[in-house]
């Protein structure tokens, strides 16, 4: 089979890349992706906080990921699911880079592209990375682990929590355990700050009243068959663990979200340097590994903050192959390491004035907006970057609203579980109510992005609307 | 009535069962966990040593050259992972050179072939890695690596095609002498996947939840940290095992190739047995530490022991780039502290052997106790040899049907590409890749349920077929594998476990009552 240009991975990097190339006139593409479906971690990411810059508009992850399922199955791009690629080499001197890969169907093969571009996305760093002291009972999943079995497979990994590292997917997991009904006791984080946005730090654990403990970490995991409980401890400036400052914490589970890692393994074997820092692949300007006609953007190539950068990254990545296919090879030049966000250091001002300011959540900036009432009866609004800003604290003054994100049952799905959302915010008050009659709730395949699935939820006046399709099965 | 009952279903066990089951004798294992490989020898240093450590004329010394040599035929024969790498005792000041000489007399006296003293030069010449501070090496060509499990769990599994019966989550809580032998009174844990998989023939698998006791005429004791209590429970020369706990650190299979050879630590000053060995899995493995413990199933890693086995492995390799650290886990010897006589040997030439024989105050039952390094080289030999003893005592014949080989299961990662392309052909499983990190597919996986003994828990898999062994540490794979075995198993996947029962992975469906 022969390609001009193979794209590794169907996710966001992947599609976005492919579509870049496509419109530019790369006609013959092929996306290789392992899963069964095309969306990558964004199938699972059921929360909202995608595509403000993309779409301009707040979607949930499978929502995005729809979007551009959709825009990649219009363009009559090539897509090869349930597909492991083993094995990628560069361009040889007729010019192809060869990949081997396999799957089911056409059991194992080889096809020739003019160009490659690497789009693997990133993994999750497992507690051995850790080395966290006892057992190795069952109940220790990283937070992406967790986060499929409950959104994908609609099961609970456990009951009762303790969440080490509070990165963004840390937060997001731990309002989602405490939608699904389980008890969320802490999150530790071992820095001063928390590596995930301010927003989510409010609507994630201070709507639900789930403690953050900075310069804590776990010491000790107990439990031989399952967690029974964990030990944390209060750290030191080297972030070593103070004698005596042990608490210990009941709980059937330990979530960890410590970070991701670039998965690079076929980039390695592909010849590809890579960057100790990033690490992913080395690149220059046009996102050119050192590895002969081998492109990488997205999480492979570092790990992004947000989906629409990857997303940004990715249709540039899609130029530059395209050049490549179209205009052969350039001198490679330097290599130029790609913008690394800079790293989150979020907390909440201790200072923070409840009753007159609140952390807005409308987007990840996260703005500290201070609201005084005038003697009107209106309000001084101010810190808020934009307008959205001052809509914001109003209503949390007067009316609190949240969106919430969760799953129905699906009787007769391919998957046992829908994702969805409510159609606009619900009173904040009224979330344990809703999500009850959302756990009860249950939908027939086939069922469509947008279709409502449950009418005004808990007597909202919201419905609940589904994020992804899911066919019958 | 049984004529042999084996307790204990680790590596010594399965070894035992092994030999026996080539004669027409009617078998049982009876192990209280759920499944082959769970106690000391799931977690150990994987190493078959050249067989120079040991006293001259104790049984360890004879096993361990003997089971070194047998090995790589064995691994062939049983489909087991063995690499014959070689192993370096290094010293680190010329003093040292005088217990290098020491261990190169011990070894030559007990039959260990082509051992010589090398240079600190020549032996970073083989090995670049090593600290600047060797000063020489004890190399011993023949120390090898081998696959802990896939040792245990081949040794069982073709037991149990030749007619061994094994019975899991069944512990020996008391044993009585009865007319011709022994009964054996047990606990039995209920278990959904165990009354699961019994349902399918192929696995051999036996769920039988209301036997109260087994009646054997003999009794082999392969108990682990356990075979104190069991030979305490029949004879009156009491013994006391104190398990010894073993502390280790794995590394990723991207640095797989730090070393080439097992570098153990002359013992000294600078503490004992700290290794750094490459793994048949492509992994680095360092450890153990080595602290008698009083709980005996106290696996736990501690803070304190993994520093030792960075801080000890250093001095080997300065540079061991111990940030790959994958995972670290604890294993538990079982040291004998106090010894008894056996029929076959006097009490005062075996100080520090293992005890392996019949007990003088009950005829026909044997233990294999004590069996700490080098327990895992030993096995093979140590199971032939207990064998032996009971085969002398109930004179059976050769069963003609015995049947020594048994078929692997298939291997994507360490295929040919023309393998792999057969496997896919028969079954498009086999293409389905569940663990990415390392290479293992659905195939391999549903396979590795569907066979004798097969795995009913998701350790069992992964020690099977290394489905999750990997950097991700079954981030991605485990539930895939849950998965996998409610639907082979047929159950739900609240009833999945990580090993024994207790350990399920899930608290249900997200509907289920708060």
């Amino acid at each position: 089979m022969n390609y001009d240009l193979c794209v590794i991975g169907g996710g966001p990097a992947g599609m976005a890349a492919a579509l870049s190339a496509h419109e530019l006139g790369i006609e013959k593409i092929l996306i290789i992706e392992r899963d069964h479906e095309l969306g990558g971690i964004l199938n699972q990411c059921i929360h909202s906080g995608f595509g403000l810059t993309t779409f301009r508009e707040e979607l949930t992850g499978p929502e995005y990921a729809e979007r551009y399922i959709r825009m990649t199955e219009a363009s009559g791009i090539d897509c090869s699911l349930n597909t492991m690629v083993t094995d990628i080499k560069g361009a040889d001197e007729e010019g192809f880079c060869s990949i081997t890969a396999m799957n089911g169907e056409n059991g194992l093969f080889r096809i020739r592209s003019r160009a490659v571009i690497l789009a693997m996305g990133c993994r999750e760093k497992s507690r051995g990375a850790l080395n966290i002291p006892g057992y190795r009972p069952a109940g220790i999943y990283s937070a992406g682990t967790a986060q499929r079995y409950v959104n994908i497979d609609g099961l609970l990994p456990g009951k009762k929590i303790v969440i080490l590292g509070s990165g963004d997917i840390g937060l997001i997991m731990a309002r989602r355990m405490v939608l699904e009904g389980a008890k969320v006791q802490c999150v530790a984080e071992i820095a001063p700050y928390s590596g995930g946005l301010r927003r989510n730090i409010v609507q994630c654990l201070d709507d639900y009243e789930i403690p953050l403990l900075f310069r804590h970490t776990v010491t000790k995991i107990h439990g031989k068959k399952r967690v029974s409980g964990v030990t944390i401890s209060e750290v030191d400036e080297n972030y070593s663990p103070v004698p005596g400052t042990e608490k210990e914490f009941e709980c059937d589970t330990l979530l960890l979200s410590v970070g991701l890692i670039p998965e690079n393994e076929l980039s390695k074997a592909a010849g590809a340097k890579m960057d100790p820092v990033t690490q992913g692949p080395v690149v220059n300007e046009r996102l050119e590994t050192t590895a002969e006609g081998i492109f990488a953007c997205g999480n492979v190539l570092h790990v992004h903050d947000l989906v629409d950068n990857v997303t940004k990254e990715s249709v540039q990545a899609g130029r530059f192959a395209a050049e490549y296919i179209l205009n052969g090879k350039k001198a490679w030049g330097e290599a130029k390491r790609p913008p690394i966000p800079k790293k989150e250091k979020n907390t909440i001002p201790e200072d923070l004035d409840r009753k007159r300011q609140v952390i807005c959540i409308r987007c990840p900036n996260g703005c500290l907006v201070t609201a005084d009432r005038k003697e009107d009866g209106g309000f001084e609004v101010s810190g808020n970057l934009c307008p959205k800003g001052r809509e914001y604290i109003i209503n949390e003054f007067t009316d609190p609203r949240r969106n919430i994100s969760s799953i129905i049952r699906v009787e007769n799905g391919r998957g046992p579980v829908v994702s969805c959302k409510t159609s606009s915010e619900i009173p904040k008050g009224k979330i344990g109510e809703v999500m009850k009659e959302v756990r009860l709730a249950r939908a027939k395949a086939p069922v469509k992005v947008g279709d409502v699935l449950l009418k005004n939820v808990a007597d909202t006046g919201v419905d609940m609307i589904a994020t992804a399709d899911m066919e019958e099965g | 009535m049984y004529d042999a009952v084996i307790i204990g279903a680790g590596v010594n066990g399965a070894a035992a069962a092994r030999a026996l089951s080539g004669y027409r004798l009617k078998l049982a294992v009876l192990e209280r966990a759920s499944d082959v490989c769970e106690g000391t020898s799931k977690a150990n240093s994987g190493i078959i040593h050249a067989g120079y450590d040991a006293k001259p004329g104790t049984l360890k010394a004879k096993l361990n050259v003997r089971g070194s040599e047998m090995m790589e035929e064995l691994s062939k024969e049983l489909g087991f992972f063995y690499r014959r790498c070689g192993a370096f005792v290094v010293c680190f000041d010329e003093a040292g050179t005088e217990g290098l000489r020491e261990l190169k007399k011990r070894g030559e006296k007990n039959g260990v072939k082509e051992l010589r003293i090398i240079d600190g030069s020549e032996a970073r010449e083989l090995e670049p890695n090593l600290s600047k501070e060797v000063f020489a090496a004890l190399y011993a060509p023949s120390g090898a690596v081998a696959d802990p499990f896939g040792m245990n769990i081949a040794l069982a599994e073709n037991a149990a095609v030749n007619g061994a019966e094994f019975h899991f989550l069944t512990e020996v809580t008391g044993i009585e002498r009865i007319e011709g032998g022994y009964r054996i009174f047990v606990k039995k844990t209920p278990s959904a996947a165990y009354e699961a998989v019994s349902k399918i023939p192929e696995t051999l698998h036996i769920y039988d939840p209301e036997t109260e006791y087994y009646d054997t005429k003999t009794v082999i004791n392969a108990a682990g940290v356990y075979a104190d209590r069991i030979h305490n429970m029949i004879s009156a020369g009491k013994i006391g095992i104190v398990p010894r706990r073993g502390e280790y650190m794995l590394l990723d299979n991207t640095v797989g190739d730090y070393v080439g050879r097992t570098i153990f630590q002359l013992p000294g000053k600078l503490g004992k047995g700290i290794l750094v060995t490459p793994t048949v899995h492509g992994n680095i493995l360092v450890g153990p530490t080595a602290e008698n413990l009083p709980d005996r199933e106290d696996t736990g890693t501690s803070a304190k022991g993994l520093e030792k086995v960075k801080n000890t492995a250093l001095l080997t390799a300065p540079e061991l780039p111990l940030k790959e650290v994958i995972t670290s886990f604890s294993g538990l010897r079982a040291h004998l502290e106090t010894r008894a006589a056996l029929k076959n040997r006097e009490e005062e030439d075996v100080e520090g052997d293992f005890m392996l024989g019949e007990i003088p105050d009950a005829p026909g039952f044997f233990d294999m106790a004590g069996m700490e390094s080098p327990g895992l080289s030993c096995a093979p030999a140590a199971g032939e040899y207990i064998a032996g003893l009971v085969r002398d005592l109930l004179r059976p014949e050769k069963d003609p049907g015995f049947h020594g080989k048994r078929e692997a299961i298939p291997n994507m990662a360490v295929s040919s590409e023309d393998h792999r392309k057969e496997l896919i052909a028969k079954d498009g499983r086999f293409a389905n890749i569940i663990c990415r990190c390392c290479t293992v597919s659905e195939g391999e996986l549903v396979n590795a349920i569907r066979r004798p003994l097969g795995a009913t828990t998701s350790d069992g898999l992964k020690r099977r077929t290394g489905a999750g062994m990997g950097r991700c540490q079954a981030g991605f794979c485990n539930p895939r594998a849950v998965e996998i075995l409610t639907k082979e198993l047929d159950i739900t996947p609240g009833d999945v476990c990580k090993n024994d029962p207790g350990s399920e992975f899930l608290a249900g469906g997200t509907e289920y009552e708060l």
